[in-house]
């Protein structure tokens, strides 16, 4: 009896220590890049080729994903504004809860998916096959070359790829209201326009730097970090969205809160 | 501190036929899986040094720790009289460029075309090389692996042994004074490893390199071998020419020669 609990107790004494192990290494993981970002070399060129895979390449994806969170969230609204009156604030709540909240988180999702996980297997295969090994016994910098530049690629093209989900949204919000009635499109722009001030725009572009960084964080720690073995390359990818989904709730979740105090 | 500096300087003056790798009581172990206990070796200028040993025996791990790849738990790694396991990591990377390292899978960048495989660590250390001196040393090296035609391959359109000699490209670029071959010829076709193994001394002659050799390949190691070391239970178990080993009175050493 005592010994089961003994032995629940240790291994839940494991598990914590595991985890604050993880929390410390990411963190440490994550000053490096301020460490290193600053110093020369700068790999000019692996980054911006991968602001090239990481920005372009995903651009399809979120076109699709854009058009379709403006169009559906303009025919589910529709009843309940109708339900009021209100069907004239369609435009303005369309576009002001795409640009708050739904186009940064969905899209910031839809790269985690796509992005994370792409460079955690990235990496987690170079782990594996000895490829980041041999850069350092070349004493060429992997964080430098391999981090570094995913992480600020990230960073930088993740807020724009939100922005264009953006404008993608406002357009499919557009059809969506065409669909039931008539309304010109420039008078659709210029609602949606004047209803959007600086202050809806700035915290949602703010958080979405958060959401790039932490996207190719992730990614970077769990290829980085893979173990020996094939299978590890698989865990690296999926362990990069989990992880990568759940910190852009919780910095959603941070964002909103200190939005809410200082505006 | 000083006294570490005069030391450093010291061996800098070291003459032409010091070591140039002396390990002493090398221990190693991963949790319980006590791999090294307690190595000692040494490699001479100019010298190939083959080790044998049985899989899993720690042979790849024992060339990693000489260029600082792995932490030690114990012991001394002397790489040009200097002792690697006290040095910060800008210390360790000039010591790094002069040694070269053959992957056991070769370890080629997979999203970097052959060309760009060589160029990436060159243009990276010898800074004012122009685009055509690159390019020019780049095609030299693969003309002495004999693969002039791959240079704009990706790696995924290599065989096995052609990876193993673009790895060894990859290598020589630096031009290093020690090379590390952690299994040149295994998985290849016994002329393809003949090949391989010509290569290894025709490196050894033209660039004056010493060199470690990890082999299951016993006509690699007769080949190429100065001398050789067995590697068992985490210690040198024996040592000596192809010929004294080949005769000797352990029958456990004598069956690496059947
Ligand atoms: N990163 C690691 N983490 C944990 N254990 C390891 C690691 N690398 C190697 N080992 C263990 O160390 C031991 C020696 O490994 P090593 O790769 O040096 O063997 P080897 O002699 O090169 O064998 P082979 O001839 O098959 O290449 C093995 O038991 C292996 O399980
Ligand atoms: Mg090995």
């Amino acid at each position: 009896m005592s010994n089961t609990l003994t032995a629940k107790k240790e291994s839940i004494i494991s598990y914590l220590k595991e985890t604050f192990n993880d929390v410390g290494n990411v963190t440490l993981f994550a000053f490096r890049f301020f460490k290193e970002v600053i110093k020369p070399p700068y790999e000019m060129k692996e980054f911006i080729k991968q602001c090239y895979v990481i920005g372009y390449k995903s651009l399809p994806l979120v076109t699709i994903t854009g058009f379709i969170m403006g169009l559906v969230l303009t025919l589910q609204s529709r009843p309940t504004l109708a339900k009021f009156g209100a069907e004239s604030w369609l435009p303005s709540m369309v576009a002001l809860s795409l640009i708050r909240e739904i186009a940064p988180v969905i899209t910031a999702l839809i790269c985690a998916g796509k992005v994370s996980s792409g460079i955690g297997a990235e990496l987690g295969s170079m782990k594996v096959t000895e490829q980041i090994d041999a850069m350092e016994v070349s004493a060429i910098n992997p964080y430098k070359y391999l981090v570094v530049t995913r992480i600020l690629a990230t960073t930088l093209m993740i807020p724009l790829l939100v922005i264009y989900a953006d404008g993608i949204g406002v357009i499919g919000g557009y059809i969506g209201i065409n669909i039931h009635s008539d309304v010109n499109f420039h008078r659709y722009l210029a609602q949606v326009l004047e209803s959007i001030t600086f202050l809806d725009i700035f915290p949602a572009t703010i958080k979405t730097f958060f959401f790039g960084f932490f996207i190719g964080m992730i990614g970077c720690y769990k290829g980085f970090n893979a173990a020996n073995g094939t299978e590890s390359v698989g865990k690296a990818a999926n362990s990069a969205v989990v992880t990568a989904s759940l910190t852009i709730f919780i910095i959603d979740m941070l964002a909103v809160q200190i939005t809410d105090l200082f505006f | 501190m000083t006294q570490e500096k005069t030391n450093v300087e010291l061996n800098a003056l070291a003459t032409v036929n010091d070591p140039v790798i002396e390990i002493k009581e090398l221990y190693k172990s991963f949790g319980t899986n006590e791999v090294l206990k307690g190595v000692n070796l040494t490699v001479k200028k100019g010298e190939n040094l083959v080790i044998l040993g049985k899989s899993g025996s720690g042979k790849s791990i024992t060339i990693k720790c000489i260029v600082g790849l792995m932490g030690i738990d114990k012991g001394e790694i002397k790489v040009f009289g200097s002792d690697i396991t006290k040095m910060d990591n800008s210390e360790l990377n000039k010591i790094r460029v002069r040694i070269g390292f053959l992957f056991q899978n070769a370890a080629l960048y997979d999203s970097m075309s052959v060309r760009e495989n060589l160029g990436f660590t060159l243009m990276r250390h010898a800074k004012d090389l122009t685009a055509e001196e690159v390019e020019n040393q780049i095609k030299e090296i693969l003309e002495s692996v004999g693969l002039s035609e791959a240079i704009d391959k990706m790696p995924s359109e290599l065989s096995g042994g052609m990876r193993k000699r673009i790895g060894l490209a990859r290598t020589l670029i630096l031009k290093p004074e020690i090379i590390l071959y952690d299994e040149p010829t295994t998985g290849l076709d016994t002329i393809t490893s003949r090949e391989i193994s010509e290569l290894v001394l025709e490196i050894q002659k033209k660039y004056k390199t010493s060199s470690i050799i990890i082999t299951h390949d016993m006509a690699c190691a007769k080949h190429t071998s100065d001398r050789l070391m067995i590697l068992k239970d985490g210690v040198i178990h024996a040592e000596g020419t192809y010929d004294e080993l080949e005769k000797s009175d352990d029958e456990w050493v004598r069956s690496f020669f059947i």
